[in-house]
């Protein structure tokens, strides 16, 4: 089972249109809608409503005032900033917005109305009817105007800056400044966002009598999403449910909580006594959900005649919108997994998380190591230039040696613990991802190419990716008296086959066919100690909390079936859900053999015989004697078990991807001619679920790459506010990817696996650099790139504004150094 | 399905033929057929992602051709024949070739898009029973997908021209204008 | 993002549909295809009081072949356009064109007149148009009229229609001459997004090979379609198709938006200038080379453009 790419068990519901989204429930509920800021920044002088009462189907508006009068009646806490999720102590100015704008607002989009009624399309009339009166205010928009500041987001925030980090080992600045070479480097990612195909949304439902608030959200992180409702609305926890739907896609966006909605809308349900349900719009999705990647770098490194780094020096200005809700993360990832699979020498990692007059930045897909590994990667392609050597040879001799694992970087990593690798064999993965993309050969390749008039080039990149970050996950096993095995675990699914591939781990472990095995996630009803679905950590951390607990399920069932057989339960066996003799033929009936469910009954003696299944247990006799209690002091009913998985630390999986690139020589049109992946993700549980998660990274990171970037006007305007300006790429964009796998199993869990979610994004754009560059002979250094902006660098060459790059593809000399190929005659 | 009406705004009366059964609905003119049918028929397989025409997973046939069910108004089409993705089953309720296909080939993560594509597919399938990996990849040109990057997707397509094949017992006629018989 | 209220109104025959834009007012607007109607009522961009849903008008839905070229009812879908054979074969460009309009999807339901009276200066039909000299009926309680293409884009999303006017038809005229090639081209960012720089071309031929016109057109590169003559640098570069882009470059002045610098679309108006004008060049050659000796008048022989080129 485990290894095995079966097909998804939650495909037939969601092929035939019997997925449970958000919005497919609550037919009967009340609809919600938001007036929200159109200015970036503005003071909120007063809200209007006179003309929208009178819409008919008008059901209630609420703004802050009824916030704060609600907390005033009751013991709620809505009138307050929501919930700074991570705090960090050099997070010195952190900022959280309120559910409502209080008296102003700072990014085009933030919520200042909310509008419940009898449906979407009357609330919309209704917002559109309220007047808010604004003074607008200066905006900060980009990252250049929040460091000059001029201007400030939050008036008590001096500089804009909410955070500055410094992370070193040894000492960098000297290391470089006495290094024999050394090279700075300025680059510049812009932002770009999850974007789900699937927005947010929640739906609350309050139970009068029996006092219980039910919420459905969309969301990553169901049991957080409940303890910050139940926190906010003063409901005890214990009656708060919060349960993800099907889910349609997240990427990061959706493990903020609470969103405003995901406190109001409850809130609304029980101050009207009705349902109430908000879907979000794709305009809303874009301009008040979350963004990310947008930063500016400096690098500046020490090497040594063989590239070796002696020491790197990394600044990131990090832009994180209006509010911190999310704290560090992001810039805390970029700056230490920046460190990719290589030995930096000393390190030094600074950063300045700054505030501007835009949408929140929380993680997508990648949170921050694609960054990081930009930096470090367009690096790594300067030093080989520089030196006239292969960019692979280069990369080769600062790898970390599979020998040398555990490396211990010095650092700390965004789990607060320390920044160790455990395994890993990354000069195999080299190997293997030249092979597959026939690296040696490509000189020649280009060079025919170039006398045909074309221009092609190759690039390649490395990561390290940190997945399975705790603090924990548990997951819930219990094998029903039918024979059915039920799962639960608190994390929640967005389409990564959560239902196959925890199915699969708990068949194999209790064996059982995995058409028996059914999985609940984001369900906080049916389990509530949780983190959620992020950073890679799915497979790591439920995989194994659920082998664990399937482990004890095994052992229970084994002793009680010893007891029933009268056996020796090192003589047993369970093979397909039947609890057998080992080396003893199948015959049913025999006392050689019990089903599950039957140990199931017996698991649980009951007064009363409900079935079958109870009836025919009788036959078995299990327990001491009528002395003793019939549940035994350090026992419970029931062949379940809960148990948790609890990391050290983060599990190291690895990539590196390569693409061939072909560039228009007169209109700077991109083409991908070919994508390469070899990584290395520790042992598969399911091999298709993770290439599906391979292909889809890789599709995000072309998308980030060539087509992706939030435009931002100077008054802090979204420009591109829909799909038809932010560049989501269709099939006709996206390469075939060609993948190989490695396997260094994980020495930190018992299943050995590694995270596998967001490999296929963190190396793209620097892939897409390292290519592009090639092919043009002038190193990229911001990305997106799109044709305009290449024909734009073209012309800045061609002028001379921009160097260009010693060496071209050539080809390696058998001394392992780089001989350039001929020289086109441009 | 239809929540308690407040509004006083006009509404008609329309007739469509989904999935083969007549249906009825009391609809303002603005109502969007996406919502029609989620919210107003109770088919909830329809999705909606942007609601400005460009993501594809609202794509329903409308007598037979696929078209965004968020830029037509229900009113526009009343009478017309509307096929959705639970109407893309085989006639006696079992998985229909696409849907067959996708599974096979794990065509979907999250699902959202899904509907938009199986409709979309099912159409172009039987215009193109044989298509080439390029014309599979532009046939699904039109539609967003954020989670499979689309390779799945376009063996999906493939995939489904074969079952096709297979289930009409068709020997298997090579791929128009490509030859040599191969797959992506 | 949903529509805001309007009254809906589904005339049965033409003389109803002009009626009701007579009586009802300025504040109403004609749905047709919707896939640039509907997504602007979504966004609330537009707020008409009424519309006048034209989808019932069956006898504006036919695409013909009429000997000055072909008739497009304001009722026909982009898709049968691109698919009618016998507009194909009249006038190739039509098709070729019409595949890069949006998505298959999109052009089932759009029409190609809706999308000439939108005026979308990105709108792939707008141009072909007015390359190929073609005009735009249309009708309202005071008559009805005929407005030449080279008259009919007044502005951004502006046409020459008035607000009591429907269009029932667009005739696209053949291009006349003993050989004639079109081609078109055009750089967008996805496939079936609007064209950072689009451009038609239309060559045509003597019976000796020679050039006698060369003409051409474009989208997105000017508040309205632009239509340039470059007969006479053609004729005078001799050749190099490339210098007659730049010529043509020299005459346009593209705008800069958030997805292309003006100048990089001055520099895709002289690649794709370039770029179309030696395929239509070769097409009409081509038709050329198959024509009998003696030229058959004024519907003369039209490159088809179908041999598996670029």
């Amino acid at each position: 089972m485990i290894g095995e790419p079966i097909p998804r068990r939650e495909d037939p519901r969601l092929v035939t249109g019997q997925g449970r989204y958000l919005d497919d429930l609550g037919a009967g509920a009340l609809q919600v809608a938001f007036v929200r800021s159109p200015h970036a920044h503005a003071r909120i002088v007063d809200i209007d409503v006179t003309d929208a009462l009178d819409v008919d189907g008008l059901v209630a508006i609420y703004t802050y005032e009824d916030l704060a009068a609600a907390d005033e009646a009751g013991s709620s806490h809505l009138s307050e900033p929501l919930p700074l999720l991570i705090p960090h102590p050099d997070l010195t100015h952190p900022r959280t917005a309120y559910p409502l704008a209080r008296d102003e607002v700072n990014h085009v989009g933030e919520p200042v109305v909310m509008v419940v009624a009898t449906d979407r399309y009357v609330a919309e009339d209704v917002c559109d009817r309220i007047r808010v009166n604004y003074e607008v205010l200066p905006a900060v928009v980009g990252l250049d105007a929040a460091i000059e500041a001029t201007h400030l987001v939050h008036p008590d925030i001096p500089g804009n800056i909410g955070a500055h980090m410094v992370q070193e080992r040894g000492d960098a600045r000297a290391a470089i400044a006495a290094a024999p070479h050394r090279l700075e480097l300025d680059l510049e990612i812009e932002r770009s966002a999850s974007m789900p195909m699937e927005g947010r949304g929640v739906y609350a439902r309050w139970d009068a009598d029996d006092r219980t608030l039910r919420v459905y959200t969309s969301t990553q992180a169901a049991t957080s999403v409940r303890a910050a409702i139940a926190a906010k609305l003063a409901v005890p926890i214990d009656r708060v449910e919060v349960i993800a739907p099907d889910v349609g896609g997240g990427f990061g966006v959706k493990v903020v909580h609470p969103w405003p909605e995901e406190v109001l809308i409850p809130w609304a349900a029980m101050r009207l006594g009705r349902e109430v349900k908000w879907t979000e719009d794709r305009r809303e999705h874009f301009i008040s959900s979350a963004h990310e990647r947008g930063q500016k770098q400096k690098v500046r490194v020490g090497f040594d005649d063989d590239g070796r780094l002696l020491g790197m020096e990394f600044q990131v200005w990090h832009d994180h919108g209006a509010y911190t809700p999310y704290g560090l993360i992001v810039p805390i990832i970029t700056t230490t997994q920046v460190l990719g699979p290589y030995k930096p020498g000393a390190y030094r990692g600074e950063f300045w998380s700054l505030y501007t007059n835009t949408v929140i930045v929380t993680p997508y897909r990648g949170a921050g190591r694609p960054q990081g590994c930009f930096a470090m990667e367009r690096t790594m392609d300067a030093i080989a230039d520089y030196l006239g050597l292969d960019r692979t040879v280069v990369r080769e001799r600062n790898f970390i040696q599979p020998e040398e694992m555990p490396y211990d970087h010095g650092l700390v990593f965004q789990d607060g613990r320390g920044l160790v690798y455990d395994s890993g064999n990354y000069p195999a993965l080299l190997d293997k991802l030249k092979a597959l993309v026939g690296w040696d050969s490509f000189a020649e390749y280009a060079e025919q190419a170039r006398a045909e008039g074309r221009r092609v080039g190759i690039g390649l990149a490395c990561y390290v990716e940190g997945t399975g970050v705790g603090p924990y996950e548990g997951a819930h096993v219990r094998v029903e008296t039918t024979g059915e095995v039920v799962v639960a675990t608190g994390l929640t699914t967005q389409g990564q086959g959560h239902q196959t591939m925890l199915a699969q781990i708990v068949a194999d472990e209790l064996g059982v066919p995995v058409e028996r095995v059914t999985v609940t996630t984001g369900d906080t009803r049916r389990f509530k100690y949780a983190v959620g679905t992020f950073a890679s950590r799915t497979a790591v951390m439920s995989g194994n909390a659920a082998a664990l607990a399937a482990r004890k399920v095994r052992a229970k069932a084994l002793r009680i079936a010893s007891e029933a057989l009268e056996v020796d339960p090192s003589d047993l066996e369970i093979v397909d859900g039947v609890v057998r003799v080992r080396g003893v033929p199948s015959s049913p009936g025999a006392k050689t053999e019990i089903p599950l469910s039957t140990v199931a009954v017996l698991s649980n003696p009951l007064r009363y015989a409900f079935d079958a299944e109870a009836a025919r247990a009788t036959q078995f006799a299990v327990g001491g004697s009528s002395e003793e209690p019939p549940v035994a002091e350090d026992d419970e009913p029931g062949l379940e078990a809960v148990d948790y998985y609890s990391p050290p630390r983060s599990t190291f999986a690895a990539g590196m991807h390569a693409a061939i690139v072909e560039t228009d020589p007169e209109t700077a049109e991109i083409k991908v001619l070919r994508y390469c992946v070899v990584h290395d993700c520790g042992n598969l549980i399911n091999p298709r679920i993770v290439e599906g998660q391979i292909h889809g990274g890789v599709a995000q990171g072309v998308g980030g790459a060539l087509y992706e970037r939030m435009v931002y006007d100077s008054a802090g305007q979204l420009l591109n506010a829909s799909f038809m300006d932010f560049l989501m790429p269709y099939a006709s964009e996206v390469p075939t990817v060609e993948t190989d796998h490695l396997q260094t199993p994980s020495p930190l869990n018992p299943l050995g696996v590694k995270g596998a979610g967001e490999a296929g994004v963190i190396p793209a754009a620097a892939v897409f650099a390292s290519a592009i560059s090639d092919a043009e002979g002038f190193a990229i250094t911001r990305m997106p790139i799109s044709p305009s902006e290449l024909f734009e660098l073209r012309e800045r060459f061609a002028a001379g504004e921009i160097p260009p790059l010693r060496s071209r593809s050539g080809h390696i000399s058998g001394e392992g150094r780089f001989v350039r190929a001929k020289e086109d005659s441009r | 399905m239809t929540p308690d009406r407040g509004p006083t705004e006009q509404t008609h009366d329309i007739s469509l033929t989904v999935n083969g059964v007549l249906r009825q609905a009391r609809v303002p003119a603005r109502r969007l057929l996406s919502d029609c049918l989620r919210h107003d028929l109770g088919l909830t397989g329809t999705h909606v992602g942007c609601e400005h025409g460009v993501c594809g997973a609202c794509t329903v046939l409308v007598n037979g051709q696929p078209m965004r069910s968020c830029l037509l108004l229900a009113v526009s089409v009343d009478g017309s024949e509307i096929t959705t993705v639970e109407g893309c089953t085989d006639p006696d309720g079992s998985l229909g070739p696409v849907q067959r296909a996708f599974m096979e080939c794990h065509g979907l993560q999250c699902g959202f898009c899904t509907p938009g594509f199986i409709t979309t597919i099912a159409a172009y399938l039987r215009r193109n029973p044989n298509p080439t990996p390029e014309q599979a990849r532009e046939a699904i040109g039109g539609n967003l997908c954020r989670c499979t990057g689309y390779q799945n997707i376009v063996a999906s397509v493939l995939r489904a021209a074969e079952i096709m094949r297979e289930e009409s017992g068709d020997a298997g006629v090579p791929a128009a204008g490509h030859g040599r018989g191969e797959r992506a | 993002m949903k529509p805001p209220p309007f009254s809906y109104h589904r005339p049965a025959t033409v003389t109803e549909a002009v009626t009701m834009l007579d009586e009802l007012g300025p504040d109403a607007k004609i749905l047709a295809g919707g896939q640039s109607l509907v997504p602007m009522l979504n966004m609330r961009l537009a707020t008409p009081a009424h519309l006048i849903d034209i989808n019932r008008l069956d006898e504006l839905a036919y695409v013909r072949v009429e000997p000055e070229g072909v008739r497009v009812g304001a009722l026909a879908r982009h898709a049968d356009v691109e698919h009618d054979a016998a507009a194909g074969r009249a006038i190739p460009l039509l098709a070729e064109a019409l595949r890069s309009v949006a998505h298959p999807t999109i052009r089932n339901r759009g029409t190609t007149v809706g999308s000439i009276v939108h005026a979308d200066p990105s709108g792939e039909m707008t141009a072909v148009l007015c390359l190929l000299d073609g005009e735009v009926t249309l009708v309202s309680r005071r008559g009805e009229r005929t407005v030449p293409a080279q008259d009919f884009f007044v502005a951004p999303l502006t046409s020459a229609a008035e607000a009591d006017e429907l269009a029932t038809s667009a005739l696209f005229r053949r291009p006349t001459g003993a050989a004639t090639g079109t081609a078109w081209m055009e750089v967008a960012r996805r496939h079936g997004d609007y064209a950072l720089c689009g451009v038609g071309a239309v060559v045509t031929l003597n019976e000796a090979g020679a050039l006698t016109t060369v003409r051409t057109a474009y989208i997105s590169m000017g508040p309205i379609p632009q239509t340039l003559d470059l007969t006479l640098e053609a004729i005078g570069s001799n050749g190099d198709w490339r210098a007659v882009g730049e010529a043509a470059a020299a005459q346009l002045e593209p705008e800069e938006d958030i997805h292309a610098t003006a100048r990089y679309r001055r520099q895709l108006a002289v690649v794709l200038t370039a770029r179309a004008c030696r395929l239509a060049a070769e097409r009409a050659e081509r038709a050329r080379r198959a024509a009998p000796s003696h030229p058959t008048g004024g519907a003369g022989r039209t490159g088809s453009g179908v041999e598996g080129e670029r």
